[in-house]
């Protein structure tokens, strides 16, 4: 029961995350992300973790991924993008062999080279069964941990505040992002300025036209 | 069969791999984002499967300031987003150089 179990949400986890690497559209990969997410919860129900099944589908999927929509929608960036063309030469193949490095170091680390998990059982911290979950986390969050929990409600005030500092409305006109033009392609072509198209800092761009 | 740990700490693995490739490969700043979730997920698993394993309350502990880290990596990143595509629309992490050096 509990192999099914397991193995259908890996199977949901997987597809998820690999809808994520390959959608087009930034709102399928943001539902791929939901489907991950609740593989997830699953896996921690089926280790008795109920409190955090719970949180990871109201903050995950109910919060973090609302705000990636409402981000999307209100870029409106919600359109399919091309991902026929590489935009770094050879770097695909090269991601794919840094993964795949990756995967195999950590499968070595976990499984091959330690004979599963060592370490001591806890004395402090028992991990309770599944109904006691919330208590004993609530318990030993507001005991043993509550500088941490009040760190972490500073670092969450601290998040609210900068997002708010990064997104507010700007009075004036915006500040173009400066165009860094390779020292290359500048040489070689003294007035090939449609190489820039139609991006900020474009005046710089005709009066070098003009003056040459 | 029974579900050992070593089954937890593989698919966590794997999915964290998944999201590092697509932290690499992928151009969209939001996507980007996204695939930072999915290694924090893979993390995740991993703390509470060694948690279980461990029978410690330690590994749910973690997960949950962890969760925490990443709802608020979320909201400064999606800001930081906001901030960027209001000045040039459709912009991928390529056109983003401009703090280098």
């Amino acid at each position: 029961m509990d192999a099914a179990v397991f193995l259908i949400s890996a199977v949901i986890i997987l597809v998820g995350a690999g809808g994520v690497l390959v959608a087009r559209n930034p709102v399928h990969a943001a539902l791929f992300l939901v489907q991950t997410l609740f593989g997830v919860s699953v896996l921690f129900v089926l280790q008795d973790a109920t409190f955090l099944a719970a949180v990871q589908i109201i903050v995950y999927a109910g919060a973090v991924v609302i705000l990636f929509l409402f981000v999307i929608m209100l870029l409106g960036v919600d359109r399919s993008e091309n991902l026929d063309v590489e935009p770094i030469v050879g770097q695909r193949p090269v991601a794919a062999i840094v993964g795949a490095s990756l995967l195999g170091m950590l499968l070595t680390a976990l499984l091959v080279s330690v004979d599963g998990p060592t370490g001591a059982h806890a004395a402090n911290t028992p991990l309770g069964d599944a109904a006691d979950n919330t208590r004993l986390l609530g318990e030993s969050l507001f005991t043993d941990y509550v500088f941490a929990v009040e760190l972490t409600a500073i670092l969450l005030t601290i998040a609210v505040i900068g997002a708010v500092v990064l997104a507010r409305r700007v009075r004036g006109p915006l500040a173009p992002l400066p165009v860094v033009v390779v020292a290359s392609a500048a040489d070689e072509a003294p007035q090939g300025d449609d190489g820039q198209p139609d991006v900020a800092g474009m005046t710089d761009g005709d009066d070098a036209g003009e003056g040459a | 069969m029974v579900v050992t740990t070593s089954w937890y700490l593989t698919l966590g693995a794997i999915l964290f791999s998944m999201g590092a490739v697509g932290l690499l490969t992928r151009r969209n700043p939001l996507i980007m984002i996204m695939c930072v979730e999915l290694m924090l997920n893979a993390v995740n698993l991993t703390f509470v499967s060694l948690g279980s394993a461990l029978g410690d309350l330690g590994g749910q502990l973690s997960v949950f300031f962890v969760l925490v880290v990443a709802a608020s990596e979320v909201v400064v990143g999606l800001a930081v987003v906001v901030a960027i595509m209001r000045r040039r629309q459709g912009a991928t992490v390529d056109d983003l150089s401009v703090l280098r050096g």
